[in-house]
């Protein structure tokens, strides 16, 4: 039986003084989903998650979440996440200020 | 009200000091995430979508001035200049960064005021109803009582890792606007012959398996009510499930074991206690009783209220729904309504909440309440000061004359906030508040409640929605559930599901078409919407909801 193929994924968590959404790059955190580096390898995935989990002091709740390249840009593919990346919809607060 | 003593001040000064010492050896590296937060969660401090979430107590619901200033303060100094009151009487804070935290504890301290208990499988905040000490049909005053409960609670050594959180209600008069039958205990001053003493009612509760509160004791005396309370409390945590966090809570306990096991367990553990408490517990009771002595009412000339009255339509249109009768007949009660039509229920922002402690001060004698509906209460406003609190309120976009109707909607966070959501509430409320705005149907209406929770966890009360909507996750997709006749009221009820949910803009229409079938299915206009469905039940209600069904009810 052939097991779900790997969709794209980005690494995410709060960072953990100001609690801000953030995402994983290649070189650390940033706040922007568009500056998120894609994830398209399972085993990749794994291997990253392990690594920004252990960064304990930084960032809170590290987890993988799905997402759909348009572009070469990562986009949410769930409305959990897209909420996530620009804040709420009731006050022009969050990342929708500042991107 | 209460006035906290030495021992309240310096409990609180150590407690907050040790809070700050657990954030800068969680921020230097010391603490771990897992060990630090059940200890942030204690203090209020949750970790939500955007950002860091304070949750604050508003005991039995009850502000002063002074206290909202500090409020107003803080939503400036470390938040984005606005709070959110929530139906826990809590107010919530969304935009704290972790280490300005103990400051803000600190800020509230000098006003006594704490996260304590706010979070956590605790005893938390004790609520009571909005109107203690003011309304008409009030037995007696139910917040000496919570703030009782409330200092033997805080910090119980016995229950502070209970199998799930404890929330505990109280209320003072046979209407009951606490919600008292929707706790884990809810408690209801009554008299027998002239003895004041408790109904005790437990197993309550909404979230994923609602449950109506049980009589447990239908007469508890005054001075047996905190060993009552202790047993109850002591017997829960024992035989409370702690397997299952979905059968954890009491309400469970009580439906697995019925009401007449539990009574037994009460009373044997109850026997064994009850020599402990040697009478201690009623003194600071009498002392407690003291602080909330009824105000000075004034006597004074209510022509300004009777001219506005007869002069301003738009006066008299938010007299009629906005206030409430006061046991005092030269006063009333003011309900701030934080229902804008298209803002976010529930919402203040600091120049609301100085305008709300400044009028309290003025004409209020320094009293403010919260209401669990997300409204601001003036309790003691003499009628000839009304029309000055109103229009100063008008001024300020607290003048919606909407308490009671359908767009004074009760609305969780949702998903713009909470990390537990599965779909949005707010929006929803704004959008049915707006349309219905615009109908210019809300009047004509008439009481009605509708209440919304963004997940199955129930923060928006919708199972004791007379309209009560669910947000859901369909498949990645924002899907909304109905149930309709639903009660939060001393003739409590659960609502019954509608049938399938509805997408997100298709659940406006959907509300639209259940009043549009009660305005022709009404006996008469004075006939309410839970009258009118408790007459003709879910069926025509149903057929407005989905008229693909309609042709099946008419045959």
């Amino acid at each position: 039986m052939m097991s779900k193929p790997f969709t794209p994924k980005v690494i995410t968590a709060n960072a953990l003084v100001e609690g801000d959404v953030i995402y994983l790059t290649a070189t650390g955190w940033t706040r922007d989903l568009a500056e998120a580096d894609i994830i398209t390898d399972e085993a990749d995935a794994d291997l990253r998650l392990i690594e920004a989990s252990a960064q304990e002091a930084d960032v809170v709740g590290v987890y993988l979440a799905e997402v759909q390249i348009k572009d070469g840009i990562p986009h949410p593919t769930h409305f959990r996440e897209a909420f996530r990346a620009t804040g709420p919809s009731n006050y022009s607060h969050g990342k929708q200020e500042q991107f | 009200m209460y006035q906290y003593t030495d021992f309240d001040a310096a409990f609180l000064k150590s407690r907050n000091a040790q809070f700050r010492a657990q954030v800068a050896r969680r921020i230097d590296g010391s603490l771990t995430e897992d060990e630090f937060k059940p200890l942030r969660l204690m203090n209020g401090l949750y970790l939500q979508l955007h950002a860091y979430m304070l949750r604050v107590a508003i005991p039995y619901g009850t502000l002063n001035s002074s206290q909202m200033e500090k409020l107003a303060l803080i939503a400036d100094k470390w938040d984005k200049g606005y709070g959110h009151f929530t139906t826990r009487q809590n107010i919530q804070f969304n935009w704290p960064e972790l280490g300005n935290v103990p400051d803000m504890l600190d800020a509230l301290a000098e006003v006594n005021l704490h996260a304590i208990q706010t979070s956590g499988n605790t005893i938390r905040n004790v609520t009571a109803d909005h109107f203690a000490g003011a309304a008409a049909d009030e037995v007696a005053d139910p917040r000496p009582v919570a703030e009782l409960i409330r200092q033997w609670s805080t910090d119980h050594p016995e229950f502070q890792f209970l199998p799930r959180k404890f929330k505990v209600a109280v209320s003072g008069a046979p209407a009951d606007r606490a919600v008292i039958k929707a706790h884990d205990i809810g408690l209801r001053i009554v008299k027998r012959n002239n003895d004041i003493g408790y109904e005790v009612i437990i197993g309550g509760g909404l979230g994923r398996t609602p449950m109506i509160g049980k009589v447990l004791y239908d007469f508890v005396a005054k001075e047996d009510l905190l060993p009552t309370l202790e047993a109850i409390v002591a017997v829960y945590n024992l035989l409370g499930r702690r397997d299952n966090k979905f059968k954890a809570r009491i309400k469970i306990t009580v439906h697995e074991n019925g009401i007449d096991d539990i009574r037994a367990r009460v009373d044997a553990h109850y026997a064994l206690i009850r020599p402990q408490f040697s009478g201690m517990d009623q003194q600071v009771l009498t002392r407690i009783e003291t602080d909330f002595a009824a105000p000075h009412f004034l006597k004074g000339d209510q022509a300004p209220y009777h001219n506005a009255y007869q002069h301003d339509p738009v006066f008299r249109s938010w007299a009629d729904t906005n206030l409430s009768a006061h046991r005092n007949p030269d006063y009333t009660i003011v309900s701030i309504s934080l229902k804008a039509h298209g803002k976010t229920p529930g919402d203040a922002t600091s120049r609301q909440m100085r305008l709300m402690a400044a009028l309290a001060k003025r004409y209020g004698h320094d009293e403010l309440r919260i209401s669990h509906e997300q409204n601001v209460i003036l309790p003691h406003v003499h009628k000839g000061d009304v029309p000055s609190v109103y229009y100063a309120l008008k001024a300020e976009g607290l003048g919606t004359a909407n308490i009671g109707l359908i767009s004074d909607i009760i609305a969780c966070p949702g998903m713009d906030y909470c990390a537990l959501a599965t779909a949005r509430s707010i929006p929803i409320a704004q959008e049915i508040a707006t349309r219905f705005d615009e109908l210019k149907l809300e009047h004509e209406i008439g009481p009605l409640k509708i209440k919304i929770s963004g997940c199955i966890n129930a923060c928006g009360h919708h199972h004791v929605g007379h309209i009560g909507i669910l947000g859901l996750d369909r498949a990645g997709v924002e899907n909304y559930q109905i149930t309709l006749g639903g009660d939060g009221s001393e003739t409590a009820k659960l609502g019954e599901r509608a049938g399938r949910g509805f997408a997100a803009d298709e659940i406006i229409p959907a509300v639209e078409r259940i009043i549009m079938a009660y305005l022709e299915l009404r006996s008469d206009p004075a006939e309410t919407f839970l009258e009118t469905y408790r007459r003709l039940g879910l069926a025509p209600f149903k057929a407005a909801l989905y008229p693909e069904l309609r042709t099946a009810y008419a045959a």
